[in-house]
């Protein structure tokens, strides 16, 4: 453990130049550069406010809002799993040439997409404010769904980082598996329609949904919820726990193998 | 200041290569899941002193490069272990961690990050890098449009820029044209005059003669001879000329 710290103190200034290169890449050389960031989340919510405000007979109120918490929330999600899932593959020159800790690739991954997650909040709190939503005391629940998400997905990243160093296939399995995650999210519903059917086991312990939730009370100003604080939390520190298991046992592989 | 003590390492290869969810599941209910086993080094025990320059000998596939990265940390031996004092620095593909849309100076920081170098160091050297490199203006221009030679001349400067106590060096370096090569050659003398810990690995005995002043023998990953360089590279010299 002592050892991990001085190690860990010896190469942060990596960890951030990692962090720092993958998102000063992604604006460099592209035109629209950060307003992107804002754009696609701010278009795919107009569309889907349309398409499902119309379609739904119940109405949920602020239902842009509703669709926005849920979406930048799962785009963080995925984003960053997708990117620490590739991170040892996408490194392997280095990896075969220089000692650097290894975790520091998918963590720096998870890292940069959280930074890019956190420019594009912006677009929540310009829609909020347009719909007239006021700021009230619970919105400082925003932080611990906000923490909890960031260490679910890294310990997801770094199980999925150790699993695609074995086995190629993982990339397409993970994509079809963050795709079913989205609709078991209530990103563009009312959870409260599938909650209450005999199917709402499929929401209520999906540890995003719980994240998402709470979230979301925050943003409308309510009270967050015991079971969607603790439930994330003791699954992200449990699965954190087998991915750093794995992955220190299986780290010294890995140079054999990519 | 280096010691290796018994170690060894274990490449376990797959007859087919598995690399995929499916066939490995497929592969797993049919009992198919054969590994070829083989030891790329074994028992290998020496010791380098503080100032000692060892030349490492032997023919493509000894084991050469692999003790190598094992002495640089990059692989973990399965058995046996190294024991080190002192800050390495291994000459050994340069610029491997060079990013090709970052720019020159961008790639300093990365590069000297990554060879565990603090940022304040960096900040301090920057200055020496550029200027070692002669890479002039072209140090704000992305990597992609460099030359290799440029890449290399940026790489050297940068794994230089410290004294290292120990120095692995693969081959002699030729990096750029003929006058960095001549820089670089005396950039290395330099620190051998100081008397720091070398690892050479050649093929070519002369320049272990010239270089070193003891030597060791891999053949096939086991260590066969070790001793001063004179009566190394003569047994080396004489086992080539019995296999021919």
């Amino acid at each position: 453990m002592k050892s991990f710290i001085e190690n860990f103190k010896k190469y942060r200034f990596l960890l951030l130049e990692l962090t720092k290169k993958d998102v000063k890449l992604k604006y460099r050389n592209s035109i629209l550069g950060f307003v992107w960031t804002l754009l696609e989340p701010l278009l795919t919510m107009i569309v889907l406010t349309i398409v499902f405000g119309t379609i739904m007979e119940k109405k949920t109120p602020h239902f842009s809002v509703y669709i926005l918490t849920g979406r930048l929330l799962y785009t963080f999600f995925s984003g960053g799993t997708k990117l620490a899932l590739k991170s040892i593959r996408r490194n392997a020159g280095m990896i075969r040439k220089v000692y650097v800790p290894k975790y520091m690739y998918p963590l720096a991954a998870v890292m940069s997409s959280f930074i890019t997650f956190l420019l594009s909040l912006v677009v929540l709190v310009l829609v909020a404010g347009a719909q007239g939503m006021k700021p009230t005391r619970h919105l400082l629940g925003v932080f611990l769904p906000l923490i909890t998400l960031f260490i679910m997905t890294v310990a997801i990243g770094l199980l999925l980082s150790v699993l695609d160093v074995f086995f190629r296939d993982l990339e397409y399995l993970w994509n079809v598996a963050t795709m079913l995650i989205m609709y078991m999210s209530a990103i563009f519903y009312p959870a409260e329609n599938l909650l209450d059917s005999k199917y709402g086991v499929l929401i209520r312990y999906n540890p995003l949904y719980s994240v998402i939730a709470n979230f979301r009370h925050a943003i409308y100003g309510q009270p967050s919820e015991l079971f969607y604080t603790v439930y994330p939390i003791v699954f992200s520190l449990a699965v954190l726990t087998v991915g750093v298991y794995i992955f220190y046992k299986k780290q010294d592989r890995f140079v054999l193998y990519i | 200041m280096l010691s290796i003590e018994n170690v060894g390492i274990l490449f376990r290869l797959a007859n087919e290569r598995v690399d995929s969810l499916k066939d490995y599941a497929i592969k797993l209910v049919r009992r198919e899941l054969r590994y070829h086993e083989f030891w790329a080094l074994k028992d290998i025990s020496f010791q380098v002193k503080k100032g000692e320059r060892l030349g490492i000998l032997g023919l493509n596939g000894a084991g050469k490069s692999t003790l190598l990265k094992i002495i640089a940390g990059v692989l973990k031996p399965t058995e046996g272990k190294v024991v080190r004092n002192g800050s390495i620095v291994p000459l050994l593909e340069l610029g491997a961690g060079f990013d090709a849309q970052y720019t020159g100076a961008e790639n300093i920081y990365l590069y000297g990050a990554m060879l565990g170098y603090p940022k304040e160091f960096l900040k301090e050297k920057y200055d020496e890098i550029v200027e070692f490199s002669e890479l002039g203006d072209f140090i704000n221009v992305p990597l992609k449009n460099y030359s290799s030679g440029m890449k290399a001349r940026l790489g050297f400067s940068i794994a230089t820029i410290v004294e290292p106590e120990i120095l692995i060096l693969d081959e002699v370096l030729s990096v750029g044209d003929a006058k960095f090569k001549k820089k670089s050659e005396k950039k290395i003398k330099d620190m051998f005059e100081k008397g720091i810990t070398v690892l050479f690995v050649s093929h070519s005995i002369g320049q272990v003669r010239s270089l070193c002043d003891r030597a060791v023998i891999l053949e096939k990953g086991r260590l066969i001879a070790q001793g001063d360089v004179e009566t190394v590279s003569t047994l080396y010299e004489e086992a080539i000329k019995n296999d021919n």
